[in-house]
């Protein structure tokens, strides 16, 4: 045996932007005893974040190059267009914190140095080719996530929401390893593409407990993208957990959660559509009801917004259920869309905090277009695109996803999916019905910066350029995920 | 029923028995006592497989080095408030079910696994012919090398968190 590829070495070169997410977290947890403006701490960890960006894109080209360290670790055009929503994902919220979490009096450097961990944890799950590689990834993303929830230490509720989080997800990775224990020890690997292989070679495809181990795995990352019913977790973390991290892991893990299920049914549960169908088609129905429906009751922004992902997690399901590579490629058209229109909302809501006032309940939104008709007009735009009100990217998510669900037969969902979708409308327009038509309560004083103007600046032009020129992003994604 | 049959039976039995115990008692420390002998008995399992090195770890890492780090946290907290509240919330007969359906749906199905995988290249005879430390030290340093350094990151991440969150005052 040759000593060089028994180690996997050449396999490095693969692996350059998550070493650098990992190298620059580090660097953050040392720079932070000699530099105390947390200006420089995002700074670093933006421009390290974009040095990964250009490793992934110049490095290897939108498809990859392929497998490394025994066949571990996969580089392909649907692992990197991921990355990509996780580097957006991690520019966006270390732009709308900075200031916010001054004002939470809670800004240590290792807020920024978690946030690339925990990315970094994504982008493994991204690249994952082996359950295992998959459950450690999930559980950097997960632990990083946890103490971030936390990080407001003095307040009850952000420690209520880390603890809660930190339960739940300890509670779903014991589902992940049964189904993987399951998984492995009827098809005797842990490979995705040898366990497709292997059910093939036994003909175990339709064995109840190959569904046993199957179930388990959805049930798992059903907690990570918050599926109804494994949402218990969501409103009570996105309500607790700082308003940056919310942002944050409103889009993160659910993207990676999305990421690695799709990844897993395709390429390792292919043959078994129908199975992994009934199990994910009353999923869907149940989590846009409950999501829409309770969504309606909220007098808490966060907690609405909460239940609004939690709806999302049901449409971008439908590209899964339709189970063809273009349903794959819309539910993924899908999260780079909803990375925007959701960090957009969360940023205004974060706007409104100042030092004494909350700055989180619906009512603090009347009368805004009066004083702030900017960020009146902002919200506006991230609340059509989240309803899906064209010309906003948010109709095109929906539509591209509701019309690989018709074409793969599914015409009854996407129906229900359409019905949950006009009900969800009523929430989201009340915020832009008390902004425009009441009269405000009390002055409101917006904390901006310039990295929060930045941040908001991007967001709304995404939303309307992407609503307006689909083909732009839905072109790349279809180069990323080949049909 | 074979001698073998009849040590597996009393272990499976018991670990199941000791799992109940860990759950139900009032007492933390009782708990994780019973842990400590759930522990042992589930290295003795490993041993049922021809896994001894497993087994040893099973017992000099969880039973010697968690195990004691769980009982120095329960005895620095005051649990004496714990041990007067009831174990369970009410819907402890709800979740009760579900478990009880989801291990009466396992046993009746495991019964139709029809064809088992092929042995690996690691079969009993190919392990003992090279030694565990060695099999397993050779396998983590080679084909689990990128998860191996996954899982050094979450130990840090892990202590940079246990820093951040319980640190007596920051700034």
């Amino acid at each position: 045996m040759e000593t060089t590829d028994l180690v996997g070495l050449s396999g490095l070169r693969l692996i350059i932007p998550e070493l650098t997410v990992i190298c620059i977290a580090l660097i953050l947890l040392l720079l932070e005893l000699i530099v105390k403006k947390k200006e420089v701490m995002a700074a670093v960890g933006i421009a390290g974040t974009l040095v990964a960006l250009y490793g992934t894109f110049k490095l290897f080209g939108i498809n990859g190059p392929g497998q490394a360290f025994a066949n571990m670790f996969v580089l392909d055009g649907y692992a990197n267009f991921f990355k990509l929503i996780f580097y957006v994902n991690v520019i966006l919220t270390m732009c709308i914190s900075l200031k916010y979490m001054a004002v939470e009096k809670a800004s240590y450097g290792e807020y920024y140095a978690l946030l690339l961990f925990s990315t970094s944890g994504m982008m493994i799950m991204a690249s994952a080719a082996d359950l295992i590689v998959l459950y450690l990834g999930l559980e950097l993303m997960a632990l990083s996530t946890y103490i971030l929830a936390g990080l407001m230490r003095k307040q009850l509720r952000s420690n209520e929401a880390a603890l809660k989080y930190f339960f739940l997800g300890a509670f779903s990775s014991a589902f992940l390893l049964y189904g993987i224990s399951l998984t492995y020890g009827l098809t005797g690997t842990t490979n995705l593409k040898e366990i497709a292989a292997s059910l093939q070679a036994l003909n175990i495809a339709d064995s109840p407990i190959v569904f046993l181990g199957l179930i388990f795995l959805i049930v798992s990352f059903g907690f990570k993208i918050a599926l109804v019913p494994f949402h218990m977790w969501a409103p009570d973390v996105y309500e607790g957990a700082p308003t940056s991290i919310t942002a944050f892991m409103s889009v993160g893990p659910k993207a990676a959660g999305f990421a690695v299920l799709g990844r897993v049914l395709f390429e390792a549960f292919g043959s078994m559509h129908v199975q992994w169908n009934a199990v994910l088609i009353p999923l869907a129905v149940i989590t846009m009801a409950a999501g829409s429906v309770i969504a309606l009751a909220q007098s808490n922004i966060k907690r609405m917004l909460a239940y609004s992902s939690i709806a999302h997690a049901g449409y971008m399901l439908l590209g899964i259920i339709a189970g063809t590579p273009g349903g794959l490629t819309s539910t993924v058209n899908y999260l780079m869309i909803y990375t925007f229109m959701n960090i957009g909302a969360f940023a205004v809501i974060i706007m409104l905090r100042r030092e004494g006032f909350q700055g989180e309940s619906i009512d603090d939104y009347m009368g805004l277009a009066k004083g702030h008709p900017l960020a009146a007009a902002l919200m506006l735009i991230f609340m059509f695109s989240l309803t899906g009100i064209p010309p906003t990217a948010g109709f095109i998510g929906k539509f591209y996803v509701f019309m690989e669900a018709i074409n793969s037969g599914h015409t009854n969902l996407a129906i229900i999916a359409v019905i949950f979708s006009v009900i969800s409308a009523f929430f989201y327009l009340r915020i832009v019905m008390y902004m425009y038509m009441k009269d405000p309560k009390e002055d409101v004083v917006l904390t901006t910066s310039y990295s929060m103007n930045f941040a908001l600046a991007i967001t709304a032009v995404m939303v309307l350029v992407i609503g307006v020129f689909p083909s732009l992003l839905l072109d790349l994604v279809r180069v990323s995920i080949p049909g | 029923m074979t001698i073998q049959q009849a040590f597996f039976s009393y272990f499976a039995g018991a670990i199941v028995a000791l799992s109940l115990l860990v759950v139900t008692r009032k007492n933390p420390v009782h708990s994780v006592l019973w842990m400590l002998l759930l522990f042992v008995h589930i290295a003795s399992l490993y041993l049922f497989l021809n896994a001894e090195f497993l087994a040893a770890i099973q017992i000099i890492i969880y039973a010697g080095a968690i195990l004691v780090l769980f009982l120095f946290v329960i005895m620095l907290l005051n649990l004496r408030k714990e041990e007067t509240e009831k174990r369970f919330q009410g819907q402890w007969p709800f979740g009760l079910a579900i478990g009880v359906v989801l291990a009466v749906f396992v046993v009746l199905i495991v019964g139709k696994i029809g064809v088992l995988p092929e042995l690996g290249q690691y079969s009993v005879e190919a392990v003992k012919s090279e030694g565990h430390i060695m099999t397993v030290g050779k396998v983590l340093y080679t084909e689990f090398l990128l998860p191996f350094e996954i899982a050094s990151v979450i130990l840090l991440v892990a202590i940079v968190g246990a820093v951040v969150l319980a640190k007596r005052s920051l700034e």
